[in-house]
């Protein structure tokens, strides 16, 4: 039965060539429009680190009281030295690390070479395990190395190809800020967008990853100056990259992992350490600490543009206005052809028949759609490069589960949308249109 | 012609004309927000920097093993070595002048404080003023193109130097013309005394320019895009940013003439593809997310447009189609072509009217809720009315060919049997 109907389709169609141009281009522009910024939004919103999200906390520490708490009360966004510094020592999470960016140069060890700037972050030796960073060669360094300031450096698979030709290069020395560094690892391919550790920083999105990481304390010690936002209630009293160390300003990300069990209890601690600094006199405010996981942290820094949803709203709005002229459009065309139906209907056919053959003529519009869908979805993505700023466009991609949900979005919104149609379809009398003619 | 007709025969078709209408008013509601979305994003990139943005480009340079910006002997060391690079940038034949600067308008690296008119003001208190500092030299103006409209520019005597993260009194600056209104509604600038970033000791404004913007071109900056101070400081670290001025025409040339002259005097520096930038590079960067958005809702809308125009002719052609002998009943009564196609074009006009109505209050309702959630301002009225205007005047356009094939129903359509 269903070949019958599909025929019959067919010929329906075919008769009015205009109409069902029509329908299909709608369904096809308004699907792509939906689909193209859709990937944007995938890709921006997607969570980075899946497997562990859950685990991931970002803790807040209100250092500058109620003048420097943004309107809905919120604590800085990044943390001070010394609340850093006092975390890390106090070591309650299962691992955890403070991480402030830099950007120092390299020197590459064949002659004739220019230096080259790279950018990067000091991290603490529990970094690489919390976000299960994958290593090619090496692995990352220890808490003696943190502790002694040793050093060492991880470097990228990028970095590693254009200093040693992907050499594993593990033992050999890289030239960071005219001091030499024993690389104790080097990465696999690892760039997660957004870039979860340091939104602050990073503004999310990037299309270079980071290429170096050394050890926060060795950092400091070199006096690597951070390069990233610096944000101060106060002008520090003393100058230079120690004075930033022992004012109140903020500029360092900060990340711990803990289990489920374990929340609770941290949450306690941030506010037994934030009562402590109150009693000491340095904070004269109670606690506004915060401890958000990893994905409410994303969300409360608006790491997805603003945008880029609206641009997806937009896009749906459009799908749903292609819709509504497709109701309209199948309307016609089906009522067009009460007579047929009526000759049917007095034949015998029942009204399931009726939907059954219109259902599947909408359907078929809608698979063209999706056709021509896919074309312009491809067509869309290929050319978001054009319209959206890089570090977002190159996350945009046309990938197999795409490709399904465009087709199967124009197959069953095609459908609803011919639902009505076929209702009206169906109730057509056979005798008054027999009557008629 | 009476309305009563129409309504009647409309009334035959509520499912068509309900659907149409939605369509027109969901349309006007997208492309309303869509078309104020455009016009602000085109208003924001249109906006002038107040400098003189051709024949100029910025360099972004870093030393490498340079001496540290945290001690005084290092800070003598790094002022040394920025000043044979400006004395040697200065000599290339096709540069005018250059001017060290630690930022420069839509490049998106800001250092930003607060001026007040009280010493020791609290940061972040009332009274503040929010501002962008430029910290640059006496050849600041000539590069960068400023208009001084009062007082005088920074002459060499008044150029200091401090290391990057270093704390020093800012004896003197250069306001726009924004910030001194703002500052000092009453009278000149020139001459009076300001308060940077809640230190106790003045600053004189000495000049003002009629304009010049922020780094940021991100909303962030919205609220004091104007308000910039130039500070006669060169700042010392292991990285520095020099302004150049070239003659006209010879922007490439001078371009190309920089590495090979800064890498002569000294070698140990990073200077890659990304070091040497025209200023129209940093122009396209700042505003290409808004240029963007002003593409995709332009593509939204024109889809949108002819989605619905598509859709009203694909439904008047079958309603044509179905009263094809009423029309011909018409006709032999001795209405004339005029009135079948006056009929059409009023029916759509009804519609559309309705339709439109409808649509105000989504596209109203659409901006509100836009403006909750996202950053967004209220939608002004002409903006809604064009929209109105333009969906009535598509209305009409669309329905012309089916209205017209209407009107060419022969009255001897009426004897035929359907």
């Amino acid at each position: 039965m269903f070949s019958y109907y599909l025929e019959l389709a067919l010929r329906s169609l075919k008769r009015s060539p205009g109409l069902t141009a029509l329908m299909v281009l709608a369904i096809g522009f308004g699907v792509a429009a939906s689909m193209t910024t859709w990937s944007v939004f995938r890709a921006v919103s997607g969570d980075p680190i899946p497997w562990k999200s859950a685990q991931l906390f970002v803790p807040q520490i209100d250092n500058w009281g109620p003048n420097g708490r943004s309107s809905d009360g919120e604590p800085p966004n990044a943390m001070d030295y010394a609340d850093a510094m006092a975390l890390m020592r106090d070591h309650r999470a299962k691992r955890q690390s403070a991480m402030y960016q830099i950007s120092p140069s390299v020197v590459p060890a064949e002659a004739g070479k220019h230096p080259m700037n790279v950018s990067g972050h000091a991290v603490y030796g529990e970094f690489f395990p919390m976000l299960d960073v994958p290593f090619k060669y090496g692995s990352g360094w220890s808490a003696s190395d943190d502790e002694s300031r040793a050093l060492v450096a991880v470097i990228s698979s990028k970095l590693n190809q254009k200093l040693f030709g992907g050499a594993a290069s593990v033992g050999r020395s890289v030239n960071i800020e005219g001091k030499d560094y024993r690389v104790v690892g080097v990465l696999d391919d690892w760039n997660p967008q957004p870039r979860f550790y340091d939104v602050v920083n990073s503004g999310g999105f990037s299309v270079n990853g980071d290429d170096v990481f050394l050890p926060f304390l060795t950092a400091i010690q070199a006096d690597l100056p951070n390069d990233g936002n610096t944000n101060c209630n106060a002008v520090p009293k003393e100058s230079g990259f120690v004075g930033l160390q022992r004012s109140e300003c903020v500029w360092i990300a900060y990340m711990a992992e803990l289990d489920a069990g374990a929340v609770a209890a941290y949450r306690d601690y941030l506010d037994g350490y934030a009562r402590d600094q109150q009693r000491a006199g340095r904070f004269a405010w109670a606690p506004n600490g915060r401890l958000r996981d990893l994905r409410a942290w994303l969300d409360n820094q608006h790491v997805v543009p603003s945008d880029t949803k609206v641009s997806l709203l937009v896009a749906l709005g459009l799908l749903l206005v292609c819709l509504v002229n497709t109701v309209g459009l199948l309307l016609a065309k089906f009522l067009r052809r009460s007579s047929e139906i009526g000759v049917r209907r007095a034949l015998g056919a029942p009204r399931a028949a009726i939907y059954a053959q219109f259902i599947t003529e909408a359907g078929i519009v809608g698979l063209a759609g999706g056709v021509l869908g896919l074309l312009l979805t491809g067509v869309g993505v290929a050319s978001v490069g054009w319209v959206l700023p890089k570090d977002i466009a190159a996350l945009a991609r046309l990938d197999v589960s795409l490709l399904l949900l465009t087709l199967l979005v124009a197959v069953i919104a095609t459908v609803l949308a011919g639902l009505y149609p076929t209702f009206r379809a169906s109730r057509v009398q056979p005798a008054w249109q027999l009557k008629s003619n | 012609m009476k309305l009563h007709p129409i309504l009647a025969a409309l009334r035959k078709h509520k499912a068509g004309t309900v659907l149409i209408a939605l369509q027109i008013a969901l349309t006007l509601a997208i492309v309303c927000n869509a078309v104020f979305i455009i016009g602000q994003r085109i208003e924001r990139v249109n906006r002038p920097t107040g400098l003189d943005e051709s024949n100029l480009f910025l360099i972004s340079q870093q030393w490498v093993g340079a001496p540290s910006a945290d001690t005084p002997d290092g800070v003598e060391k790094l002022d040394a070595m920025q000043r044979e690079d400006l004395a040697a940038l200065r000599q290339l034949p096709d540069v005018v002048s250059v001017a060290p600067i630690n930022s420069i308008p839509l490049l998106n690296s800001s250092w930003t404080g607060s001026v007040s008119l009280k010493p020791g003001a609290q940061l972040g208190g009332k009274g503040n003023t929010r501002t962008a500092y430029y910290f640059t030299d006496e050849q600041a103006l000539s590069t960068l193109g400023l208009r001084l409209v009062a007082g005088r520019a920074f002459t060499a005597g008044d150029v200091q130097h401090q290391g990057f993260r270093d704390q020093r009194e800012r004896p003197i600056a250069i306001i726009t013309r924004q910030l001194a209104d703002k500052l000092f509604p009453q009278g000149s600038a020139v001459g009076k005394v300001m308060y940077t970033d809640g230190s106790s000791a003045p600053t004189t404004v000495v000049g003002v320019v009629e304009r010049l913007q922020i780094p940021a071109s991100g909303s962030w900056g919205n609220e004091f895009v104007w308000n910039s101070t130039l500070i006669p400081t060169r700042l010392d670290a292991n990285f520095a940013r020099y302004a150049v001025r070239t003659k006209p025409g010879r922007l490439d040339a001078a371009m190309r003439a920089v590495a090979p002259v800064l890498y002569k005097v000294n070698p140990l520096r990073v200077l890659d593809d990304d070091s040497v930038k025209p200023f129209d590079e940093i122009r396209a960067k700042a505003y290409r997310a808004d240029r963007g958005m002003a593409v995709l809702m332009g593509v939204v809308c024109l889809i949108l447009l002819c989605v619905t125009a598509a859709g009203i002719v694909g439904l008047t052609s079958f309603w044509v189609g179905q009263r094809h002998r009423q029309i011909g009943v018409r006709r032999a009564l001795g209405a004339r072509k005029a009135d079948i196609l006056h009929y059409f074009q009023i029916e759509n006009l009804l519609i559309a009217g309705a339709g439109v109505v409808i649509g105000v209050l989504l596209a109203v309702g659409l901006n509100l809720w836009l403006m909750t959630h996202y950053e967004m301002s209220r939608i002004p009225l002409p903006y809604v009315l064009t929209g109105v205007l333009a969906m009535l005047a598509m209305g009409q356009a669309a329905v012309f060919v089916p209205a017209r094939r209407a009107s060419n129903v022969p009255p001897v359509e009426a004897t035929r049997a359907a």
